[in-house]
């Protein structure tokens, strides 16, 4: 619990930092959101209709000033207001990240349900002609960009079966399962493709190790089956590996898959912040960057307090 | 068992979500339509992004619009009068225009959306196009008389554009502009998802008549292989397409129908002749006999486009093989390079915006190759677009690739660089007391034959002093099932003809 009190305690601090980084690289890139708006015909601006913008937009002030209005906000709830949307900030990203949360833990899911019984296959069919064959298609989806496998579903989807899912307007889970899913299912497997390589390749290597450990020979020469000794003896150590991969990967899809949700045209929080960058809309870009730094955090929480259920010798935050 | 049930359970999913996959719903009478890049505002008088004026026409009127040959015609006024003096232009509205809430649009909005414009606060771009508007006159309710500082021709073909929208006299005093989308146009927005939909239905009000379609329908697919995708699922009827390399993919498609006409924007590249050794006329006009217009033409866009000179408006543009060096000249660009004291050339940096155009690279690319062969050493510099904006507005680059907007009258699109008080002087870095003048006299000059042979020398003139060398002009695409009918495409790329676009059953 102590753990857990102080690790919760260093939040605020971590967000802190991440506020000003977020603050000040995004001002850093030349251009702003008058630019982002008029584009070359920005130049047609007198100096007074460039002031008069630059407070609609709120970048009159020094920068100083402008990062206090911003905390002073946030500790009172307010994330500010994004200029794209014309709405709160909090709420244009709580209203993308069901879709963003949603496609993370499918993908998950169906890296998870190929990657590990691949990788446990491979490993005790080490160096057989199956292992060879699962450890090159784990190499192949490690190193297939997910726009190009996007982009050969949809064609072949489109081109050769004449199907695809609806895309554009994205119909939320609880309104429409059915048409939730079909819009989710492949945006998943392309972005599960590549997570399941690495979950694949991660559990071989890790049920390896745990397979010459000396329990798991006691309890063969004990006379457990072959099944009993993969699934209750070497799995739970093996685990460990494949919780971290998958908490940091899964950390990284909280934050949006841009590249995915851009080709499949989904309207999730990558995409948002892809698109805020690009229309300067500061607001919007400071406000996702902490909200998908909250949620790292706690994901990486999440998966050290998973340590600890995976294997009791480990006692968090003990010197 | 439990294998057994989990494995029939999951099958079950997957063919459920295929079946959902294959479920593709259509509204009669929907158009649904999709493009890469959305809009970025509603504020007919703030913005200039293409998707923002493509988006805002269908809901907005200015008082005149063009039509595909580039003619004024009317749209809110029906009729309008220039003084013979030229310093006075007076408008007739038309009684049945109607904003969307059932209101007619009168002069009073007439004069207090110009006032808007001409306002500084507003932040309005094309103001730059009014500061000749020294006072508005309202004598009726259907009557609006501009009065002018001098005479200035090009105001109305500035009018025509949506950035000269009227909007609601009302609706300016609530200051509810750009947040509320309250035109007199075909169609009414009903909902903005910004970067995902926009549902538009139409306006039963609109003077112009019966639409074709009910409503429109714009997905925002940001992959344009992806919008192909979907248009041969016929999950989508409408597209507009930026990048040539999809669009040549659409006649493939038995399906499908691909629209393209030429555009008013042109591809340059524009020299900094405040730099070294750019200030050299020599160095310049080597440059221009080095280039290979139609071989930058062939290989980045795939042929898809016309070489073209300064001037894009097809009435008016001269046939570029009677200009300065279009027909490529190594040993004369060699001859020029070695007089200018450059015989073994330079190096320099040439900026480009990523995807803006989608060529942009490939462009620098060949330019890159064909000046080498006189010595000059081009680095090419690609930037995200809003960097590279930052870099153009500043004028702070060697040379630029850029894909620049055209319009339909030769002063309104040039006065920024070419002329003396500029806005986009510092830009061009280029003062030239020739084109100057000549623009001076385009303005004033009413008469269409002496007007035409004043921009045809302006034409020659920047040609041979070749501060930019103008490259290639492309096409403007739209993509649609072929059961489509009704749209016309026009230089200007409006998709204002959406506004009676049937669907054929």
């Amino acid at each position: 619990m102590n753990y857990l009190m102080r690790r919760l305690a260093t939040f605020p601090l971590v967000l802190l930092g991440v506020s000003i980084l977020v603050f000040v690289a995004i001002r850093m890139v030349p251009g702003d959101s008058i630019t982002a708006m008029l584009g070359t015909e920005a130049g047609l601006l007198t100096p007074a209709q460039r002031d008069s913008l630059a407070a609609y937009f709120g970048i009159n002030q020094p920068w100083f000033v402008q990062y206090w209005r911003w905390i002073g906000g946030i500790l009172h709830g307010n994330f500010g207001i994004s200029v794209t949307y014309g709405r709160p900030v909090l709420d244009v990203i709580l209203e993308r990240f069901p879709l963003t949360l949603e496609l993370a833990l499918l993908s998950m899911v169906i890296a998870l349900a190929v990657g590990m019984p691949a990788g446990i296959h491979a490993a005790t069919h080490s160096d057989k002609p199956s292992d060879l064959g699962v450890r090159v298609v784990a190499m192949i989806g490690q190193s297939t960009p997910s726009f190009v496998l996007g982009l050969l579903i949809i064609y072949t989807l489109s081109a050769g079966f004449g199907v695809l899912p609806a895309m554009g307007e994205f119909a939320p889970l609880w309104q429409d399962p059915l048409r939730n899913l079909s819009q989710l299912i492949l945006p998943a497997i392309t972005l599960g493709f590549a997570f399941a390589a690495s979950v694949t390749r991660i559990s071989r290597s890790a049920m390896l190790d745990v397979l010459s450990d000396d329990y798991v020979r006691t309890a063969r020469s004990k006379g457990a089956s072959a099944r009993s000794v993969i699934w209750r003896h070497a799995l739970p150590n093996a685990l460990i590996p494949v919780v971290t991969l998958s908490g940091i990967e899964f950390g990284y899809l909280l934050g949006g898959a841009v590249i995915v949700e851009q080709i499949y045209a989904l309207p999730g929080l990558g995409r948002m912040v892809l698109d805020a960058i690009l229309q300067r809309d500061y607001a919007l870009v400071q406000g996702a960057v902490l909200f998908i730094a909250f949620n790292f955090m706690i994901v990486n929480l999440l998966v050290d307090l998973a340590y600890v259920a995976l294997d009791p010798r480990i006692r968090l935050g003990e010197q | 068992m439990a294998r057994h049930l989990t494995r029939t359970l999951l099958s079950a999913i997957t063919v459920a979500a295929m079946l959902g996959v294959a479920v593709v719903s259509t509204q009669a009478a929907t158009l649904h339509m999709a493009w890469s890049q959305d809009a970025t505002g509603l504020d007919p008088h703030k913005q200039t992004a293409f998707s923002s004026l493509r988006l805002l026409e269908l809901i907005y009127e200015p008082l005149v619009r063009v039509d595909a040959s580039l003619q004024i015609i009317p749209a809110i006024a029906t009729s309008w009068e220039f003084s013979k003096d030229g310093k006075e232009l007076t408008f007739k509205l038309d009684p049945k225009a109607k904003f969307q809430d059932g209101t007619a649009v009168t002069s009073a909005d007439v004069k207090a959306s110009f006032e808007r414009i001409l306002d500084e606060k507003t932040g309005a771009a094309a103001r730059a196009n009014f500061l000749s508007i020294a006072g508005i006159d309202t004598p009726d309710a259907a009557t609006v008389v501009f009065h002018l500082s001098q005479p200035d021709v090009p105001i109305l073909t500035a009018m025509s554009d949506v950035n000269a929208a009227i909007v609601p006299a009302s609706e300016i005093k609530a200051g509810s502009i750009g947040t509320k989308a309250l035109g007199s146009g075909p169609f009414k927005l009903d909902k903005w998802d910004p970067n995902a939909k926009e549902m538009l239905s139409a306006n039963k009000d609109w003077a112009g008549g019966a639409t074709g379609v009910d409503g429109i329908e714009i997905s925002v697919l940001p992959d344009e292989a992806a919008i192909l995708a979907a248009m041969r699922t016929k999950q989508i009827d409408f597209a507009l397409l930026n990048d040539p390399l999809v669009a040549t993919l659409v006649p493939k498609e038995a399906s499908l129908q691909l629209n393209r006409v030429p555009v008013l924007a042109y591809h340059v590249l524009q020299l900094n002749p405040s730099r070294k050794p750019m200030t050299e006329l020599k160095v310049r006009q080597a440059i221009s006999c080095a280039i290979d217009r139609q071989e930058v033409l062939d290989t980045a866009s795939l042929g898809e486009g016309k070489v073209t000179g300064p001037l894009t408006i097809p009435a008016l543009a001269t046939d570029p093989s009677q200009l300065f060096c279009y027909k490529r000249d190594v040993e004369k660009a060699k001859k020029l390079m070695a007089e200018a004291g450059f015989a073994d050339g330079f190096s320099a940096t040439v900026i480009g915006a990523t995807g803006e155009p989608p060529t942009a690279a490939a462009e620098a690319q060949v330019i890159q190759s064909q000046l080498a062969e006189i010595g000059v050493k081009l680095d090419i510099k690609m930037m995200e677009l809003n960097v590279y904006v930052d870099a153009w507005l500043k004028g702070d680059f060697d040379m630029a690739i850029a894909l620049n907007g055209g319009r339909a009258d030769p002063y309104t699109m040039y006065n920024r660089y070419w002329t003396k008080a500029g806005n986009l002087q510092k830009v061009a870095n280029y003062i030239d007391d020739t084109l100057d003048s000549q623009m001076q006299q385009g303005r004033a000059e009413t008469e269409p034959a002496k007007r035409k042979a004043i921009f045809a020398a302006f034409e020659k003139h920047l040609a041979e002093m070749s501060p930019w060398i103008w490259l290639y002009t492309s096409y403007s695409y739209t993509a649609q099932q072929k059961n489509i009918a009704g749209f016309v495409p026009t230089p200007t790329g409006t998709l204002f003809s959406l506004s009676k676009v049937t669907i054929q059953k």
